[in-house]
């Protein structure tokens, strides 16, 4: 089997009924995907698989022989970050990090069919996703942001400048 | 543990059937969100699993006012049907989220094994009510028979379409809770044909999804007819007790929005 994950064809060995998120993390060494419930519960496992999100951990990596798999490494270099990311990033819509890379990728597809900044629709797109930090408003704050096109400077944000929902910090 | 596993990839539909042959040892794996788990876990050893992924099972068609849905089709498609069938698309917005409906499957869905501790096949309901016929394959060959016969003996079959009359009306209704991850604790899912017959089905009650023949026929009280034509469960989600309660409720709700529906 083959996958094209971020852009590079890769070999890949373990057997077919064998998940992605093992073959990524186990065989690929990707590790952004995270492996928490492993039944589909949690989101943080999510890539895109073709462009669309799809839960790794559910995927039977002989289901998608030959596709294109992109996690979150492959968004963009930390000196250029996608514009989702840097509406993370400028929003602190990251406390652990555990369910950044999920979020990330399904913040990515959202956005891509078509998502607006409305909340309750980015709720719905997101509510397979768990944060277990629970920051979710920060998080929204910056898929919105994302979807209205915002543009940052991240050279100037400020520590707490994105906290416009908690009293940011001037 | 996979790798004693002999895997099948058909690339037709007539692949898939001859790979699943009487169906002994097949494991049928559609879009993988309830069986890759059970690997994972260790729970489930197959002899051999069929991924259908690429078995052109995925498809809808429309005939006129047939509609015809391939049992590979995603959940998420379903949403499609939202002018034909509101149940089927509201019930189908009712499952899991956006990503787990875009890898599930139709098939999936409905032959879904009771869960240990909460019961599966949403869908049955609103294909219950539209009085949808299965088209399977097995050990007797290729049957088309209703699909609450298929649904009695859907082990050891391989689903491949499901076809219904776009009828004149639907309704759903369900005892949902505030976060989307729990399957549904009860349902009811109503349809009034083009004749105007009114058909009532629910899910999450027992074992598989059941229709109300009793509260179809029941004008005075249907609510209480529906608690007769079903045995009530208690699971995880809910108990026998509080699904009792709410049943009488749903159905009533569900015929009320039939009533209204043009």
């Amino acid at each position: 089997m083959n996958l094209t994950v971020n852009g590079v064809s890769r070999a890949v060995q373990s057997a077919p009924l064998t998940s992605l998120l093992d073959v990524l993390r186990e065989e690929l060494g990707v590790t952004s995907p995270k492996a928490g419930c492993e039944q589909g519960g949690c989101g943080a496992c999510t890539v895109l698989v073709g462009g669309e999100p799809q839960r790794a951990c559910l995927t039977p990596v002989g289901a998608i022989d030959g596709a294109e798999v992109t996690t979150v490494e492959g968004l963009g270099p930390p000196e250029e970050l996608s514009p989702v990311q840097q509406a993370f990033t400028h929003h602190y819509a990251a406390q652990c990090g555990f369910c950044t890379a999920g979020m990330l990728l399904a913040a990515e597809a959202y956005i891509e069919r078509g998502g607006t900044d409305d909340r309750e629709a980015i709720q719905e797109a997101l509510s397979g996703h768990v944060c277990r930090c629970t920051g979710y408003v920060k998080i929204i704050d910056a898929v919105a942001a994302a979807a209205r096109g915002d543009s940052f400077d991240l050279t100037t944000t400020a520590p707490g400048a994105g906290m416009t929902n908690l009293g940011g910090v001037s | 543990m996979t790798q004693a596993t002999e895997v099948l990839l058909p690339a037709s539909p007539d692949e898939a059937v001859a790979q699943f042959g009487d169906g002994a040892g097949v494991t049928v794996v559609g879009g993988g969100t309830i069986v890759v788990p059970e690997l994972t876990y260790g729970r489930l050893e197959p002899a051999k699993a069929m991924l259908l992924t690429n078995a052109g099972l995925d498809t809808l068609a429309r005939e006129g006012d047939t509609i015809t849905l391939g049992a590979g089709l995603p959940v998420q498609r379903l949403t499609e049907l939202a002018e034909d069938v509101q149940a089927l698309a509201e019930c189908a917005l009712n499952v899991a989220d956006y990503e787990i409906r875009c890898q599930g499957t139709v098939g999936g869905n409905v032959c879904a094994k009771p869960g240990q501790d909460a019961p599966r096949g949403d869908l049955q309901g609103p294909f219950l009510a539209l009085d949808a016929t299965a088209r399977s394959a097995g050990a007797d060959g290729e049957q088309t028979e209703p699909f609450e016969e298929f649904l009695a003996h859907r082990e050891g079959r391989l689903l491949l379409d499901l076809r219904f009359e776009r009828p004149a009306a639907s309704a759903f209704s369900a005892l949902t809770y505030p976060h989307t991850h729990t399957y549904t604790a009860i349902a009811v899912s109503g349809v009034r044909s083009a004749s105007g017959e009114k058909r009532l089905a629910v899910t999450g009650s027992a074992g598989h999804g059941v229709r109300l023949r009793g509260a179809e026929g029941d004008a005075d009280d249907p609510g209480a007819a529906a608690l007769r034509d079903v045995e009530l469960a208690d699971d995880a989600l809910a108990s026998a007790w509080y699904r009792e309660r709410a049943l009488p409720v749903l159905v009533r709700r569900t015929l009320s929005m039939l009533e209204e529906s043009t």
